[in-house]
């Protein structure tokens, strides 16, 4: 079986920063593996700035920061990159396979750093009751559509959740002419970053409802309404505080999980909440040589922590393999 | 002039499609009809794809009768399509020692009708054969010929080789007025006029729409809502067999399913309900789904589901009716095929045929039916050695769309090809989105490849068809 120095699997700012600090630290044999068609995963669509005020100390958008690492990347010749790549199984001893187009592969890595990133969680992960008509999206769908594909799904939208994704498309939304009718959060607080909660939301007057939830969603070809109700500290639905909301479009906004089913499949075991690898160091698996980082080591807030620590993750990876 | 046919079905589910296939065989004209954009998209779509081995019919019934004798014929069907039939068994399970006297009787009422190899297991063979089962579990009635299939699939297979036999499809071809008599009845349908000797109605829930619009208004249809909940497939071993409580006068009870995709799910609810449109779930479906499923297994979690959806039961009193209407000769019924409808489908191709014999239709069978259908590829479902010569002979086998699953570009291209046109379409045909992320990931892809294959704008891609468009605006077109 071909063997390979450092395998990292992921192209976002997790996989990137690591592969560059490996090269940093010494390593001289370096795949990086990305399904997608580009580097730079997530941030690709994150056209609103924020980026790099901790890292670069300068503000950038997503696809700003994403392209200097990138750059940085092409520069080194020691890092091959390797696109429309996925891999489907990943073993204990750290042989993989993956396909691309054409081709099916196996090899060993001798170390391997995992940066696969994160999902959101569903609609069906919060237990919304109702039909399953077209108008449902989860705000990272809605953020690709609008942001990349220049398409806009809908006019009359409500968002469940508070988190950054969902405060991020409710100012989106609303400078693209849609209505953003309400964002809906369970929490007495929002999840997100307070700066989002006022630049996003509270700017734009938008209805921000705390402590509530929806409870039902109708429509059969495409959403046309949802059922509102108010909760107390506990979750528990107030009786008569039922209203209705008339919308076209549901963003789901309620959380992340770390993606981290190929791990899984090598033996790691994962935490059951939090979907993350049970471990005491950062970075660091329950296999020798085998790092995780970035959002799918833990759910970070913002992509300059995770270029921190995926930089160190980089460095792991060279300080275990010389 | 309109287009003319020995035989017209009205509905293109497991009924329709299984009558399509049958009649294939012989030298006749037919055409199917289907209101909606694809096939499958009625009741054929949700429900809980077991093929039932007869246990839980009354021996006099006929849906009982049918459902042995299509249990039977599903096994040479899935062989002749290259489908996904496994022969899982199933348990019902007996709690106390009343429900225990009741598993005698409903093995020698199955047996009247011809099931074969039942058995009454005890605690022992229980905990040995099925250990995440509850341990206070008595006894089970064991029915062995119990198996899974791809509803889907299942009408997908059938449908196409009709197709490839002869047969005409029409989607978007609601029918909406009927006149004539048998030799020369006259259906207009939203996509034209079409005329034919006979017509079999195989409408599920709006069965008796299409039936008074013959003039037929001997029976209603009533709906009957099962909300199912599906697991992650990481749950996929977490039965051996189709696990059921003692059924009840109406329904078969909270069950534990396997399914051919390998996600486990539990459910049905069985709700009478006015709107043959409302397919909601609810928050008491929900509740009572999971402690029904958490009798028989209490290792199930809530927060395991990953999906849910709800189908509606086509009802029409205890039993199908399946007859040519006395008062209109040619117009043949196909109606009230609730549960074990899925199974039966077969065995009612069958008895519509000698319907149409006996009614004077001449059918001679044809020199040649192909009664074979090429496999389709699906990588979950290969090992890795036939993946790699899968890729090597077409390169967009290796090209991942749907990571969840693992579904690439050349089986999403392979399911427009066979027919689909709707993102609900290519997920049932291929689960692209059908996974734990819901098609985050893939959507704006398959929209991509939708919108390319069939040369349709981006803004007119649907979930399932007219009026369920994904995008409102295309901005980049002012
Ligand atoms: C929750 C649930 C679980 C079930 N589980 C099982 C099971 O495990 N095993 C089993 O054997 N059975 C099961 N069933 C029953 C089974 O699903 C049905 O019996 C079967 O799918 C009925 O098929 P059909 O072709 O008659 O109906 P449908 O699939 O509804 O087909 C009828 C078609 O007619 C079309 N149509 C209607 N009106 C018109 C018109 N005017 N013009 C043109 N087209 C029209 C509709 O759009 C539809 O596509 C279950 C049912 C439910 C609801």
């Amino acid at each position: 079986m071909v063997e390979r120095d450092l395998v990292i699997v992921g192209g976002g700012p997790a996989g990137m920063a690591a592969a560059i600090s490996a090269h940093e630290n010494g390593v001289k044999d370096i795949l990086l593996l990305e399904r997608d068609q580009y580097l730079g995963g997530i941030l690709n669509q994150c056209v609103h700035t924020g980026f790099g005020v901790e890292y670069f100390k300068e503000v950038l958008t997503g696809p700003e920061y994403a392209e200097r690492f990138i750059k940085k990347i092409k520069e080194i010749p020691e890092i091959e990159v390797s696109l429309k790549t996925f891999v489907v199984n990943l073993a204990t001893d750290k042989s993989l396979t993956y396909l691309l187009p054409g081709k099916m592969e196996t090899l060993r890595a001798k170390t391997l750093i995992m940066a696969t990133g994160c999902r959101e969680k569903t609609r069906e992960m919060a237990h919304i009751a109702g039909t399953r008509p077209a108008g449902i999206f989860s705000a990272g769908l809605a953020q690709k559509l609008i942001n990349v594909e220049g398409l806009l799904p809908g006019n009359k939208v409500v968002i469940v959740g508070s988190g950054d994704i969902g405060l991020i498309m409710a100012r989106r939304f609303t400078l693209e002419g849609a209505k953003v009718k309400g964002v809906i959060e369970i929490e007495n607080v929002s999840s997100g970053l307070v700066r989002n909660v006022v630049q996003c939301v509270e700017d734009f007057n938008i209805p921000f409802y705390l402590r509530h939830k929806i409870t039902r969603i109708y429509g059969r070809d495409r959403v046309e309404k949802v059922d509102v109700v108010q909760v107390d500290e506990k979750g528990t639905e107030i009786t008569d505080s039922k209203f209705e909301i008339e919308c076209d479009t549901v963003l789901i906004s309620v959380g992340l999980i770390p993606e981290n089913e190929l791990i899984e499949m090598a033996g790691i075991v994962l935490d059951e909440k939090t979907n993350s690898p049970v471990t005491d160091e950062v970075n660091k698996t329950s296999i020798p040589g085998l790092f995780v980082c970035g959002n799918s080591f833990k759910v970070y807030d913002i992509v300059d922590t995770v270029t921190r620590d995926s930089l160190e993750a980089g460095r792991l990876a060279a300080e275990y393999l010389l | 002039m309109s287009k003319k046919y020995d035989v017209i079905i009205i509905g293109g589910g497991v009924v329709g499609s299984a009558i399509a296939r049958e009649l294939s065989r012989h030298k006749i004209e037919v055409a199917l009809f289907e209101k909606e954009e694809e096939l499958a998209f009625g009741v054929s779509k949700s429900n809980s794809g077991i093929i039932h081995p007869g246990t839980q019919n009354p021996a006099s019934s006929l849906k009982g009768k049918l459902c042995v004798k299509g249990n039977r014929l599903t096994r040479k069907i899935a062989r002749e399509l290259e489908l996904d039939f496994k022969e899982v068994g199933e348990l019902i399970v007996a709690f106390s020692e009343e429900e225990l006297f009741r598993l005698g009787e409903l093995k020698s009422e199955a047996e009247k009708l011809g099931v074969p190899r039942l058995k009454i297991v005890g605690h022992k063979w229980l905990e040995k054969n099925e250990p995440n089962l509850n341990r206070k579990a008595k006894a089970a009635l064991f029915a062995p010929t119990a198996g899974i299939i791809s509803p889907y699939r299942l009408v997908y297979g059938l449908s196409e080789n009709a197709q490839k036999n002869g047969v005409e499809i029409h989607t978007s071809a609601k029918a909406v007025e009927i006149d004539g008599e048998r030799g020369a009845f006259e259906v207009f349908t939203t996509d034209g006029l079409f005329e034919s000797k006979y017509i079999i109605n195989a409408a599920g829930l709006f069965a008796d729409d299409v039936a008074e619009m013959a003039g037929v208004d001997t029976f209603r249809i009533k709906a009957r809502k099962g909300e199912e909940f599906l697991l992650d497939k990481k749950w996929e071993d977490l039965t051996r067999h189709l696990l059921f409580p003692l059924p009840s006068e109406k329904t078969k009870g909270i069950l534990v399913i396997r399914t051919a995709d390998g996600n486990p799910m539990i459910g049905p609810t069985a709700k009478e309900i006015e709107d043959k449109r409302d397919l909601a779930t609810t928050d008491e479906g929900f509740k009572e789904v999971l402690s029904g499923a958490q009798k028989l297994v209490p290792g199930i979690n809530g927060s395991d589901i990953i999906a849910y959806f709800a189908g509606l039961r086509p009802a029409s009193g205890d039993d199908f009716i399946v007859r040519e209407e006395k008062e209109v000769p040619g117009f043949i019924n196909v109606a009230g095929i609730q549960s074990p409808g899925l199974t039966a489908a077969p065995a009612i191709a069958l008895m519509v045929v000698g319907i149409l014999k006996k009614s004077g239709l001449l059918l001679k069978k044809k020199k040649v039916f192909q009664k074979h259908r090429p496999k389709k590829m699906h990588l979950f479902a290969i090992p890795p050695s036939e993946t790699k010569k899968l890729i090597k002979k077409n390169a967009a086998y290796g090209d991942i769309v749907c990571r969840c699953e693992m579904v690439s570009k050349g089986e999403v291209s392979e399911a427009i090809a066979s027919g689909a046109r709707t993102l609900d379409g290519i997920k049932f045909r291929t689960r692209a989105q059908a996974g734990r992320c819901h098609g985050s990931f893939c959507t704006t892809r398959l929209m991509k490849i939708l919108s390319e294959k069939t040369e349709k704008p981006l803004t007119e891609i649907t979930k399932r068809g007219e009026g369920s468009e994904i995008i409102k605006k295309d901005r980049c077109d002012g």
